[in-house]
């Protein structure tokens, strides 16, 4: 039995595809769902998706949201979701530089640096996704 | 009757009006096509939220979370959703009208105001706001409506109003664009016939509570979110067609403008025959 999945952002589906695994970044940590699954739903952290389709693996940067998973289906609706091949890895380098230069450039407001925390963390992520498509070529 | 200069110029001015109301058509219709295939765009992440609302529907108490509270209605917040600009027929006044009419039926009622539309009448009618936002009308984004709709949660979850309605404009096609208001706090699992649903035993990560947190405020966001999309889809379609009805009233008057002049000028020529000829008669005579 195939899995069915939808990634589904506010400004428009992103995916949506029968699969064999899906592997996501669960609030506790990265979960594996295979078909079979009990119903099971939880919130996601930003980090990479990976979705897994006739030994092919494809994934996607995601950035919070929830998943909602039964036996055959799993729907993720998340803030923002981007496929590896829609990422510009030059500006997520920035990105990272500039976060990085922030946080050492000394002491920050506290909503200052969580701004800083979590756009370092989005560039790293992208960054991860893009370079798993490298590789895999 | 006008004289053929007066008509004269009348034709050239109408003509610029129409050159402009064309203009002003063909940009809306660009934007038509985009802000309309926004809002369907973003139509199944909504009705997905909704389905899973209801499946946590077994797990939500009015009491586990502040957003399903249900208390008896002392005051009610209502979030009014107009455009910024104007020139697009009677789309605001619609919603003005159904909004203020709600209004009258309520005990008491705090508005939020979106778009300059309603801030300018909500003034005018002496109604109280909580708050007041404009600039993006035509393209909101989620960052933008999630502010409006952290309002309305602080106005409700503070209980300083007991409900919160939405009045926008719904879309439904180009020509038709439907005035809607309705409530959206406290939040109401849609199916109240749960008994009736088979009841999945779920496994929540980490648990229920932290789900719910993340999940109710969400909905009410995008709820906000996906009626500034509808909003903004029915501005574009209602400045298109208002602009279409000018431009084709435009020519319909430079029509009978076109007509009245050829008049007036044949007029001045039969006119100046007949003087040319009497003239030339009284010259023989003579």
């Amino acid at each position: 039995m195939p899995l069915h999945l939808e990634v589904i952002t506010p400004e428009r589906p992103v995916y949506e595809d029968d699969v064999d695994m899906v592997v996501a970044p669960a609030s506790e940590g990265y979960v594996g769902i295979l078909p079979h699954h009990a119903p099971f739903f939880t919130t996601l952290g930003p980090g990479e998706f990976k979705v897994k389709k006739g030994g092919v693996e494809e994934v996607l940067a995601v950035f919070g949201g929830f998943m909602d998973v039964r036996a055959d289906r799993v729907v993720v609706l998340t803030d923002a979701a981007e496929h590896a091949e829609e990422i510009d890895a030059g500006r997520a380098q920035e990105a990272r530089a500039k976060a990085q230069q922030a946080l050492a450039a000394g002491p920050l407001s506290a909503a200052d640096e969580q701004r800083a925390r979590a756009a370092l963390q989005r560039a790293l992520i992208r960054l991860r996704v893009t370079e798993g498509r490298r590789r895999r070529r | 009757m006008p004289s053929e200069r007066e008509i004269r110029r009348r034709i050239r001015s109408v003509r610029n009006i129409q050159q402009v109301t064309k203009a002003m058509q063909t940009v809306a219709a660009s934007r038509m096509r985009r802000s309309q295939q926004a809002v369907l765009a973003s139509r199944p992440y909504e009705e997905r939220l909704r389905t899973i609302l209801n499946e946590l529907a077994p797990y939500t108490e009015p009491e586990s979370h502040p957003l399903l509270a249900r208390r008896e209605t002392k005051r009610a917040a209502i979030v009014l959703i107009t455009t910024d600009r104007g020139l697009v027929g009677a789309l605001n006044t619609n919603i003005i009208r159904l909004a203020i009419r709600h209004a009258q039926s309520l005990p008491g009622v705090t508005f939020v105001a979106v778009g300059r539309k309603a801030i300018g009448q909500l003034r005018r009618f002496h109604q109280t706001t909580a708050a007041e936002f404009s600039g993006f009308s035509e393209r909101p984004t989620i960052a933008d409506t999630s502010i409006v709709a952290r309002v309305a949660m602080e106005e409700f979850v503070t209980g300083r109003v007991d409900e919160v309605f939405l009045a926008y404009t719904r879309f439904v096609n180009t020509l038709r664009q439907v005035p809607t208001l309705r409530r959206i706090l406290p939040l109401v699992p849609e199916d109240e016939d749960l008994d009736a649903l088979p009841r999945l035993q779920y496994i929540f990560e980490p648990d229920p509570e932290t789900v719910l947190e993340a999940v109710l405020p969400r909905l009410i966001e995008l709820t906000v979110y996906q009626a500034a999309l509808d909003n903004a889809a029915s501005e574009q379609s209602a400045r298109m067609v208002a602009m279409r009805n000018a431009t084709d009233n435009a020519s319909e008057l430079l029509d009978d403008l076109t007509l009245a002049a050829n008049k007036a000028r044949q007029g001045r020529i039969t006119k100046e025959m007949l003087e040319i000829a009497s003239g030339a008669e009284a010259l023989g005579k003579g």
